[in-house]
């Protein structure tokens, strides 16, 4: 049966900081230490997480470049259909498929594609929105938002050990150190 | 003389970009107890009664331009587009000083953007509402617009005629809406948070909680939520400097003298910015003021604000000399007219208030004692907004009154329903911006936080 050991099911162990310093350097010697399934919480975005923690760059860019292309792919399209095809009209003599005017449509249809996948492909990428998330139920957390910085170790992690994980926690010299409820 | 005059100037420091002393958490709470906790003033309520009764002008313009249609204004046979197109070119061009500041000083990495960018966006987002507003209510049935306007397959079969820079303005506008709302909405996500995480009542956790989208400040979500941001902003930038060219092209790609310019979209863009910087100092500076935020909106920003308000006023100001001379060197007549009319006929007056505003009287903006005096800012920063309604009239109405043939020339008098749905877009906007500043934070947390000392890691070795 699954649930034989009756340990119960923590989401991880969660250190507390009280300055960005110190959470670079804590998520530094985590990965050192070996440690993979981790995540830093923050007010503002540090830019030093991402190699204190090993955070692999985004494909972000490659479907802003994408939803871009479709966008500007798509408006031209409708412009060549409506005018060419579907309701062709003769106007000042300009001949139906008359691409300079088509330039400007295809631009905005081309930024609103991009803007679109940027921002949808942020939240997707993020999972977000999220209802629910395990590291809220430690109390600590609502200064997460406000001038508290986290680092969290997660249970997944195969180096993860209830005990010896939270001495080294404790040995990073943190505010405090919780166990996040799953 | 001039050494001694750069030594002077150079020996008064420059004002900070944040108040010294803030922290992360004194900068949190300042910005969102306005929100949270602040009782809401005397002061708040008496604007928005004075916004709430000219938005009532508003709703009573309309319905009476939908009952009776848009022969209520004074639009007439050479003056087909009056009011409606003012007023649309005036609103969009506000609001792109919201872009500007937001998009394009981002990524120039201006530190200065950083406490404004946020109701400067709104700004953005409330002035396009207005704009767009006008040419939708000058179709006299909106309801039909959307047939109009966008390409969607009708029963009728009917297609929207993608030659016409009409109907580029309106892909323009409305990507430009999309993509600010998009922009002002990522900005918001992690201030929301933030407010879920510090709000007292059941109520407002609940309402923040869900509009942050469970956001937790997470290290991965923050790199794809930095990259998404400087995208968005790249995206932005093309797009504000495309959206008032598409806008001057509704005149410039026209035949009529003093329309058909090639100078026109360089010269619409910087007067775009030039009216919204004016704008954002309109708002600025009361709001610092009534919410005691002058350790966050500096001087610094007063400053700078100033010096983009007179660099890009000076370029409207080149375009207006351009214009003359064009009229001239072209040796055509019907230009030669336009302009011998626009000075000296009988809207005159108009285009010399504007050349007195947008001309002489940013030179003042040259001295930093004006720069100093945040009243007078207030005042100026007031008479920009009418000089550059002023502009817009002139290139307008005085195109189209008096065109090719004289047997057509006709006068052009607003009405009271054209005054009543300009103050009463006035009112909209005010009133979305009393509600903005009161239940949403004005000024960027996250952002502030990235600028105040606590946020520069130390290096491993001290000292």
């Amino acid at each position: 049966m699954a649930h034989v050991h009756d340990v119960p099911a923590a989401h991880g162990l969660m250190a507390e900081f009280d300055n960005p310093t110190a959470l670079v350097e804590a998520a530094n010697r985590a990965r050192l230490q070996g440690y993979t399934q981790m995540d830093a919480y923050s007010p503002m975005p540090i830019p030093e997480l991402d190699a204190a923690l090993g955070i692999k760059k985004t494909k972000l860019p490659l479907i802003v470049l994408t939803g871009g292309i479709l966008g500007g792919l798509g408006g031209y399209s409708l412009e060549y259909w409506s005018s060419v095809i579907a309701y062709p009209m003769v106007i000042g003599g300009r001949p139906f498929h008359s691409w300079p005017q088509f330039i400007p449509v295809t631009f905005e249809t081309t930024i609103l594609g991009a803007a679109l996948s940027a921002v949808i492909g942020m939240f997707v990428l993020n999972q977000l929105p999220q209802p629910y998330h395990p590291v809220f139920n430690v109390p600590e957390f609502a200064r997460a938002s406000r001038d508290r910085f986290f680092l969290c170790i997660e249970s997944t992690d195969p180096r993860y050990d209830r005990e010896a994980t939270r001495t080294f926690l404790d040995g990073l010299h943190p505010l405090g150190v919780s166990e996040v409820a799953s | 003389m001039a050494d001694t005059l750069q030594h002077s100037v150079d020996e008064r420091p420059t004002p900070p970009v944040i108040e010294p002393g803030h922290t992360f958490a004194s900068v949190t709470d300042t910005i969102s107890n306005i929100v949270l906790t602040r009782r809401t003033s005397i002061g708040w309520f008496l604007g928005f009664l004075i916004a709430f009764i000219l938005l009532m002008v508003l709703n009573l313009t309309i319905g009476k331009l939908l009952l009776t249609g848009i022969g209520i204004w004074g639009n007439n046979v050479p003056v087909g587009w009056a009011f409606d197109i003012i007023n649309f070119v005036w609103w969009i061009g506000i609001g792109h000083a919201g872009t500007l500041i937001s998009a394009i000083l981002l990524l120039f990495r201006q530190q200065w953007r950083t406490s404004i960018n946020r109701f400067a966006e709104a700004m953005t987002l409330f002035a396009v509402a207005c704009a767009a507003m006008f040419p939708l209510l000058h179709t006299g049935r909106p309801w039909l617009a959307i047939y109009w306007l966008f390409p969607y397959p009708n029963t009728m079969g009917l297609w929207p005629q993608f030659r016409s820079p009409l109907i580029w303005d309106v892909f323009a506008v409305s990507t430009y809406g999309t993509v600010s709302a998009l922009f002002w909405f990522v900005g918001l996500v992690p201030d929301l948070a933030t407010l879920r995480d510090r709000a007292d009542s059941k109520v407002k956790k609940m309402i923040f909680g869900v509009l942050s989208l469970g956001w937790r400040g997470s290290a991965r979500h923050w790199h794809r939520y930095e990259t998404a941001y400087l995208l968005l902003a790249g995206l932005s930038t093309p797009l504000v400097l495309s959206v008032h060219t598409v806008v001057s092209f509704d005149f410039a790609v026209s035949q009529v003298p003093g329309w058909h310019a090639t100078i026109f979209p360089p010269y619409f863009v910087a007067g775009a910015i030039y009216s919204g910087f004016a704008m954002v100092m309109t708002l600025a500076i009361p709001m610092r003021k009534a919410y005691g935020l002058e350790g966050f909106i500096t001087m610094r920003h007063i400053h700078n604000m100033t010096k983009v308000m007179l660099a890009t006023g000076m370029i409207v100001a080149y375009g207006y000399a351009n214009e003359a001379f064009f009229a001239w060197y072209s040796a055509n007549p019907y230009e030669e007219y336009m302009m011998a009319n626009r000075m000296g006929g009988p809207y005159g007056t108009f285009y010399w208030s504007l050349i007195a505003i947008n001309a002489a009287m940013i030179q003042l903006f040259w001295f930093r004692k004006v720069r100093d005096n945040v009243a007078l800012l207030f005042v100026l920063s007031l008479l920009v907004n009418v000089g550059m309604w002023l502009e817009r009239f002139v290139i307008i109405v005085t195109s189209l009154h008096r065109d090719f043939l004289p047997s057509s020339w006709d006068m052009f008098y607003p009405t009271r329903w054209d005054w009543g749905m300009y103050a009463g877009t006035i009112g909209l906007f005010m009133a979305l911006f009393f509600l903005f500043i009161r239940f949403l934070p004005a000024i960027s947390i996250f952002e502030m936080r990235t600028i105040v000392p606590e946020a520069k890691l130390r290096t491993e070795h001290h000292g």
